[in-house]
């Protein structure tokens, strides 16, 4: 069963073909023997998972049943569940049982999915790598000395190695995007707004956008229609209607207007990287697409912007981590600042303090002006490089990531590892809608092409996809670990 | 904007990240070198341009004033390292 | 040297909302300890604020209040800094972009003249739980029920010249705000705060001298005597040849002085930057028209209208305007009897001398306003004389009559107290207390024309006591002058 998509197993549940319970005690055996050295979960819920498996197969029963009713699936460990450890990959958060459920984690659950359990990721959703976890580092079910991307490296991970069909993840920089590829799954980051942020531990709140990861667009389409929607706890979210995402996923794309962004096949790209991605894009040409290439002037701002915005605003969301309410306390402080400098000292990884010391650099007195306000300035020149580039064509495409996954421990230095997500950042910044689909595998590591589209553009996207793993097999290919059978 | 040891020390205080000597050297470095990336700004020419907060440049949606949020502390305390008589105990804060 | 003092005040005011400026959670005031902290209140992770409705509209109708302008948009920013109190680390509050603009406060001096001061702007953010200091085995326990509720912070410019000064801005903005409703002004929970940027200079001297901040200054006469004393200490300073330092500082009721909170820490920075979390304010002109039409009368123009159409003196429309409470009970009393001046007087004598001898404050009255409309209206018509129309009044506050406008005509009724002015029966009764008193008539005969006046008083006396007080007292002193004089 571990080997069927979402879709094929929704398909299979309602058919009645396996029970949920089965299906849910399949994974979990997979869980228990593989995850040992892959690492991809935090917490594993047999019971939880087997609870709610049950309450599936009891709807399914009473004629209850809706289109996830049944299916398994994973969180990435930043959603709030009521009653399972929530650690954002953090020592800071090692003890912490979540006191309510996130949005997404409500519905979900209303949607009769069954959560295995909570996924590694970077502490706090900061790295590109995984390797930033208090849990340990996570390794890539292609190639085990390889790095699975980051900061939802868990949830790629445990999709790619089929021990869960999808599982939800987080973007603010690449996050979901970057490990669907490095992975050879299908992850969607919806636009900023789409999805609540409600119960999802913030890292940066004007960037943060929760997403599926799966093995298709398909699964993808499925669950953003599950989780999508306005939601009066985040006054961020947009109150806009939600379509069912897999309507229009059979639209054929003759006549499509494809924009490749000429600085996203510039330097630092891989040559194997590049081949597999201009591939891809002629499958599209065969499918009725034309071609044209777009500029977007400010792509290399991107990263410098991301780095003033993001850890300003991480900087300050990261404050309420001082040992009084929950998380890590300090033994025996001597007073109160005591009492703060330790715990944080003590509970903080070191890239999460590398992030909080430039963000209250950068947003201290006589520094805001020409950081933080400069990057704002910025950030809407980079909104408006895309907006004028949607003018022209429908969707963009190019790489997720520059290389393949890269080896564990690669990458010593922040500043290298921040330029790995140079195809991704802006996507955030600019708040519109990314999806990374698998394009081919070099040396054993895959390689994700990212579509992009305009704001509230998911359908679009996903049909997009959709029709392209139609055409391709790359979303069907299995890492030998996959493969092995119980 | 060259950074000096001072400022990581600053900032670590305003952060209430205890940092010793060394790690202050050592984050000194890696900021060094982040802020030297991020000073690329300064390059871009910006005026006139106004700052965008959000991606979408919505407007804030108020709530009902209504009271919705029943009494959970017994729940909401069982995650705090410190508590008695309902209170959230920290060491003495002199004022 | 003449010095001169610059005050400026930063007003706290709790908006009176049910729930919080950010969640969902109760802002009833006294709850056991953090029974009214929400997940949001307590910055757990994940949470996230959404913005009340009526903080707003409540923010917006003190702004037009003030006849300040009020922006289309305003913006949440973040105040960062670390305090147990603070559950996120940082308040949320405005910084640059607040949701009232200039605007400006009458006030009333003593002596009644009015002075404009200037508010620089007023925004919202949200308050701050409690830090207890009884002895946890030498801890601090931390209430958050509090953190959450909504604050408007009231920036008034340097415009105050003295304690006086200040504390009648204090009085001014307490009523506006318990007029329109948005905060019960409560001080002594702490539901209107003060801090104090006190200042002096040579007289004539243009620029400003360096100001201290006094925090927390929790009552209209604490603020008087902090600043005060701060005054002096400044002067003492700079006369002996020393420096103010900036600085904040506490006042000590206790010892009756300010005192330094100098600590170790380093200057704030408190990194202020838009709060991501929420997005801009914008009101639409239409929902602040509505606002402005539906504001209630304030307490400036209702002094005004007080003066200019019901005739009353500065000094009365002042003490009648400058409470809502008083006002709406004056008004009350004075459409019963249709005299403002009669009403004026019997709210601020009677009824104010009892309401203080009980410690009651007027909505407690045990005497309606109608009732003692009803009592007045009773007097003018001379259905009773002043003196029975004290009996009345202490038998409305001891609950008798019926409680509606007729209270005091049954308790007239009932006690016999209706004024007696036919001349037939107040002859009868003079006829009588001169028969009886033939000693003082006597006296009165035998005294010099010009002492006789004085004399008169006691068969007055006499005669309204033989009436039980019900007789005319001007009718009274008429005839008995006649009578007494034929005897001479």
């Amino acid at each position: 069963m571990h080997d069927k998509t979402l879709t094929e197993l929704a398909a299979g549940l309602a058919a009645g073909e396996f029970s949920s319970r089965e299906l849910t005690q399949a994974l979990l055996a997979r869980i228990d023997r593989l995850d040992g050295d892959l690492n991809s979960f935090i917490s594993v819920t047999p019971e939880q998972a087997l609870d709610a498996a049950d309450q599936a197969d009891a709807a399914r029963a009473a004629g209850n049943a809706g289109p996830l009713t049944g299916v398994p699936l994973a969180l990435k460990d930043i959603f709030c569940t009521q009653g399972v450890k929530t650690s954002a990959g953090s020592k800071m958060l090692d003890t912490f049982v979540a006191p309510y459920d996130a949005t997404v984690v409500e519905k979900l659950r209303a949607a009769g999915t069954v959560s295995l359990g909570k996924t590694n990721m970077d502490e706090f959703a900061m790295g590109s790598s995984n390797e930033n976890s208090f849990y340990g580092p996570v390794q890539n079910p292609w190639d085990r000395a390889a790095v699975p991307g980051g900061s939802s490296g868990g949830s790629a991970a445990a999709v790619a190695a089929g021990l869960v069909p999808a599982a939800m993840g987080t973007d603010t920089g690449g996050s979901i995007r970057q490990p669907a590829a490095f992975c050879g799954i299908t992850g969607l980051k919806p636009t900023y707004g789409r999805v609540s942020r409600y119960g999802i531990i913030a890292y940066a709140s004007s960037l943060d956008q929760a997403g599926p990861m799966a093995r298709t667009a398909e699964d993808c389409a499925r669950l953003l229609t599950a989780i999508a929607g306005h939601d009066l706890r985040d006054s961020t979210s947009v109150a806009r209607g939600v379509p069912d995402y897999t309507e229009e996923l059979a639209a054929p794309l003759a006549g499509l207007k494809i924009g490749l962004p000429r600085e996203y096949f510039g330097e630092g790209l891989d040559p194997t990287v590049e081949s597999a991605v201009r591939e891809a894009i002629g499958v599209f040409e065969t499918l009725g697409a034309t071609v044209r290439e777009v500029s977007l002037p400010h792509t290399h701002f991107a990263i410098p912007a991301y780095y003033v915005i993001a850890p300003a605003e991480a900087s300050s969301n990261l404050s309420r981590y001082d040992g009084v309410r929950f998380g890590h306390r300090c033994d025996a402080p001597a007073d109160l600042t005591d009492l703060y400098k330790r715990s944080r000292a003590e509970g903080f990884g070191e890239e999460v303090k590398r992030r909080i010391l430039i963000g209250t650099h950068t947003l201290s007195e006589g520094f805001f002006d020409a950081y933080y306000k400069k990057a704002q300035q910025v950030r809407r020149l980079i909104r408006q490089d895309f907006l004028d580039a949607f003018d022209e064509v429908d969707v963009l495409m190019g790489p997720a990531s520059p290389t393949p996954a890269f080896d564990l421990g690669a990458k010593k230095d922040p500043v290298s590892m921040y330029l790995q997500d140079i195809y991704t950042i802006a996507i955030n910044l600019a708040g519109i809608p990314g999806i990374s689909v698998p394009a081919g595998i070099v040396g054993g590591r895959p390689i994700g092409l990212q579509i992009l589209g305009t704001h509230f553009a998911e359908a679009r996207l996903l049909n997009v996809a959709h029709q392209f793993q139609q055409a391709t097999d790359w979303h069907l290919r299995r890492p030998a670990l996959a493969e092995e059978t119980l | 904007m060259a950074l000096e040891h001072a400022d990581v020390l600053r900032a670590a205080h305003l952060a209430r990240l205890g940092l010793d000597d060394d790690e202050a050297a050592h984050y000194l470095d890696d900021l060094g070198r982040i802020l030297a990336m991020v000073d690329q700004l300064q390059t871009l020419d910006t005026e006139g341009v106004a700052p965008l907060a959000h991606p979408l440049e919505t407007t804030q949606r108020l709530r009902a004033d209504e009271v919705t949020e029943p009494d959970q502390r017994e729940s909401f305390q069982r995650c705090a390292p410190a508590v008695e008589q309902g209170l959230y105990l920290v060491p003495r804060v002199v004022e | 040297m003449q010095w001169e003092t610059v005050i400026g005040l930063e007003v706290h005011v709790q908006l009176a909302t049910r729930s919080k400026i950010f969640s969902g959670a109760s802002t009833a005031f006294g709850a056991e300890p953090n029974s009214q902290a929400c997940a949001v209140d307590l910055g757990l992770p994940g949470v996230l604020p959404v913005l009340n409705e009526q903080a707003v509209a409540m923010a917006v109708q003190f702004g037009l209040g003030i006849h300040a302008e009020i922006p289309e948009v305003s913006v949440f920013d973040r105040k960062n800094y670390f305090y147990p109190d603070l559950p996120k680390g940082y308040q949320t509050s405005q910084m640059y972009h607040p949701i009232v603009g200039p605007g400006e406060v009458e006030i009333t001096l003593e002596d009644g003249a009015t002075k404009r001061i200037r508010v620089h702007h007023a925004h919202l953010e949200e308050d701050a739980g409690k830090s207890l200091h009884e002895d946890f085995h030498g801890m601090t326990g931390i209430d958050l029920n509090r953190a959450g509720t909504p604050l408007l912070e009231i920036v008034s410019e340097p415009d105050m010249r003295s304690a006086k000064e200040a504390a009648a801005y204090l009085k001014a903005i307490h009523s506006i705000v318990t007029y329109l409703g948005i905060s019960d002004g409560n001080m002594a929970e702490g539901s209107m705060r003060c801090d104090v940027n006190v200042s002096v200079r040579p007289r004539g001297q243009a620029s400003f001298g360096t100001r201290a901040e006094i925090k927390n200054v929790n009552s209209f006469r604490f603020v008087e005597r902090a600043i005060a004393f701060e005054v002096e200490r400044q002067i003492e300073l700079l006369e002996d040849g020393g420096e103010v330092v900036q600085e904040t500082r506490l006042f000590d009721p206790e010892r009756d002085e300010t005192r330094s909170m100098r600590t170790k820490e380093q200057a704030n920075d408190y990194r202020y930057f838009p709060c991501p979390d929420l997005l801009p304010v914008v009101l639409d002109r239409a929902y602040v028209d509505h606002l402005r039409d539906t504001l209630p009368e304030l307490p400036a123009d209702k002094r005004a209208r007080f003066q200019d159409q019901l005739g009353l003196s500065a000094y009365d429309a002042g003490v009648l305007s400058a409470s809502r409470e008083m006002a709406e009970y004056f008004e009350a009393v004075k459409d019963a009897c249709g005299d403002p001046k009669q009403a004026a007087n019997w709210v601020q004598g009677e009824l104010s001398g009892a309401l203080n001898r009980e410690g009651l404050p007027i909505q407690d009255s045990p005497v309606s306003a109608t009732q003692l409309g009803g009592l007045i209206a009773r007097v003018m018509d001379d259905t009773i004389n002043g003196k029975a129309a004290k009996q009345v009044f202490q038998a409305l506050w001891n609950g008798e009559g019926g409680g509606d406008a007729n209270s005091a005509d049954e308790v007239i009724e009932a006690k016999g107290l209706k004024q007696v002015t036919d001349t037939g029966a107040i002859e009868a009764m003079i006829d009588q207390v001169i028969a009886d008193s033939p000693a003082q008539v006597a006296q009165y005969r035998d005294a010099e024309p010009d002492k006789r006046g004085k004399m008169v008083g006691y068969f007055v006396g006499q005669v309204m006591k033989a009436s039980r007080g019900t007789a005319n007292p001007q009718q009274v002193n008429a005839l008995l002058k006649e009578k007494l004089d034929a005897l001479c």
